[in-house]
């Protein structure tokens, strides 16, 4: 339990200490609240869908959890190359615990960067319509920062080097935001595009956020948490096959 | 305290360990020499659970690392040729997660880690991150850190890896000291001779996987008719050198320095 407990300490530490990178990734998320927001909104409200702020900022708080999440957890690359991995690997601690707690300071870190995003998006007009389901979306929010930060470590696992992370940015972690309906509703899409929009597990934690925070739903919330479970469960389990694995 | 027999690693269809066997006693110190690429990281990888061998029986204080690897964990500390120390976070904070990593109860982890710390004269550093730190602290965190938990055995893959003679001869002085008061077993590796010949009381000399030599400094040193270990380091591996290639680690290294604004 202690092991745990001072590798998340350990995650949190690191994210508090390193100030630059904390103001610059929600750089991103700004732009994307701003320039969209307010650029797509004459479109979007002309189209007869409402304010475009409110329909996106739950989808750039769901963005931003993503790829906080997935870089903590591809973070265990960092630790590779800076030799403090084999100080872990050596340990004699369970690697599931090691997996576990690094996964949690991961999911802590995204979601208190997602609450953030929140606190900007307000800033830019955003408005909950229900505040006493406001706390369901912080559960939300972690279960879409422990799905990914499991993601992150996973491929933190498998990949030996640098090299590869372009293309898991590229050919994943990209795709993962764009068919995720975090930008557009998923309502009257193509047919197949629809399907592979389903398949992306972050749409259904957009969704989820969009149903707490603005009433507008998709899939449905219960239906929204199941695949969130199901899919968070398998990463972790799969995750913590790959974290064993590794040999110094 | 160590047994090796008929140890084996193989790397697809390169042999990096070729069927060595050696014995180190306790409260020994053995050290382990040879040339790059001769096998010794991997030998140490094989003893401390990180590698799996290919074939060969391995015992550490009586235990075999590939079935008991956590009982294994805890009987030794590691200093690797590499740094492993979180740059981040301070020096007492690396300590710390490294008590709690090995179970030492809080009372005797605090005690322990304000020991280590003096005895290292990283005290005073202690709540600096680590990465402010010379090469030569870092290399001092990193024994300090190893001993923590009281292992019977320490390994020490190239420690003194580019410091400077008075951080070196600081180093082994420290050394030699817990290996007397607390009995340690020393299992090192270095390239440098004289380091070996002052501190060392048995000697394996490696070569492309294979012990070639095995015996103290002197025994050496008569065995091949030279006047000084690096002569005999010499007469038994050879003049030519070694090339290794670049690992993927190096790759990463290589990489990371272009994004190394990062930390």
């Amino acid at each position: 339990m202690s092991v745990i407990y001072i590798l998340w300490l350990r995650e949190l530490r690191r994210y508090v200490r390193s100030r630059a990178q904390l103001v610059a990734s929600l750089g991103q998320p700004l732009l994307y609240l701003v320039a969209l927001g307010f650029g797509m909104g004459p479109v979007f409200r002309k189209a007869g869908e409402g304010s475009y702020i409110q329909f996106i900022a739950p989808g750039v708080i769901a963005m931003t959890v993503l790829f906080s999440s997935v870089f903590s957890g591809i973070g265990l690359l960092w630790d590779r190359q800076f030799g403090f991995l084999k100080e872990t690997l050596v340990a004699p601690v369970p690697r599931i615990q090691i997996m576990f707690g690094r996964t949690l300071g991961a999911a802590t870190v995204a979601v208190i960067q997602g609450l953030l995003v929140l606190v900007i998006s307000f800033i830019a007009g955003f408005r909950i319509v229900n505040l006493k389901a406001a706390p369901l979306a912080l559960v939300f929010m972690l279960l879409i920062a422990g799905l990914f930060a499991a993601l992150g470590t996973t491929i933190g696992s498998v990949l030996q080097n640098m090299q590869g992370f372009q293309l898991i940015m590229n050919f994943l972690v990209m795709p993962i935001f764009f068919l995720s309906g975090a930008l557009y509703p998923l309502n009257n899409l193509p047919k197949l595009f629809a399907m592979v929009t389903s398949i992306d597990p972050l749409a259904y934690g957009v969704d989820a956020l969009r149903t707490i925070l603005i009433g507008v739903t998709h899939f449905g919330l219960v239906w929204d948490a199941a695949v969130l479970l199901v899919i968070g469960g398998m990463l972790l389990l799969i995750g913590s096959h790959f974290f064993s694995k590794i040999q110094a | 305290m160590i047994r090796i027999n008929g140890l084996t690693k193989k790397f697809g269809d390169f042999v990096a360990v070729d069927n060595i066997s050696l014995d180190v006693h306790a409260g020994e110190i053995f050290a382990f020499l040879g040339p790059n690429g001769a096998g010794k990281t991997t030998t140490i990888k094989m003893l401390t659970t990180l590698l799996e061998p290919t074939s060969g029986a391995l015992e550490i204080d009586g235990l075999d690392p590939r079935k008991h690897s956590s009982e294994v964990r805890k009987r030794f500390g590691i200093v690797f040729q590499d740094p492993s120390l979180d740059g981040d976070m301070t020096a007492y904070e690396n300590m710390e997660l490294h008590g709690i990593f090995y179970h030492v109860p809080r009372k005797l982890r605090v005690t322990r880690i304000e020991q280590l710390l003096r005895l290292f004269e990283l005290w005073e550093r202690r709540n600096a991150q680590v990465k402010t730190f010379s090469g030569g602290m870092k290399r001092r965190l990193e024994i300090a850190r190893g001993l923590l938990h009281t292992p019977k055995i320490l390994f020490l893959d190239e420690p003194t890896l580019g410091l400077d003679p008075q951080t070196r001869n600081q180093l082994w002085t420290h050394v030699k000291h817990l290996n007397q008061t607390e009995g340690v077993t020393v299992f090192l590796t270095t390239h440098y001779m004289d380091e070996a010949d002052r501190v060392a009381q048995r000697i394996a000399i490696m070569d492309h996987g294979r012990i070639v030599a095995l015996g103290s400094a002197e025994d050496l040193k008569i065995k091949t008719s030279t006047a000084s270990l690096e002569e005999a380091f010499l007469a038994l591996t050879g003049s030519t050198i070694r090339d290794e290639s670049a690992s993927s680690t190096q790759q990463l290294k290589d990489f990371a320095r272009l994004w190394s604004n990062r930390r």
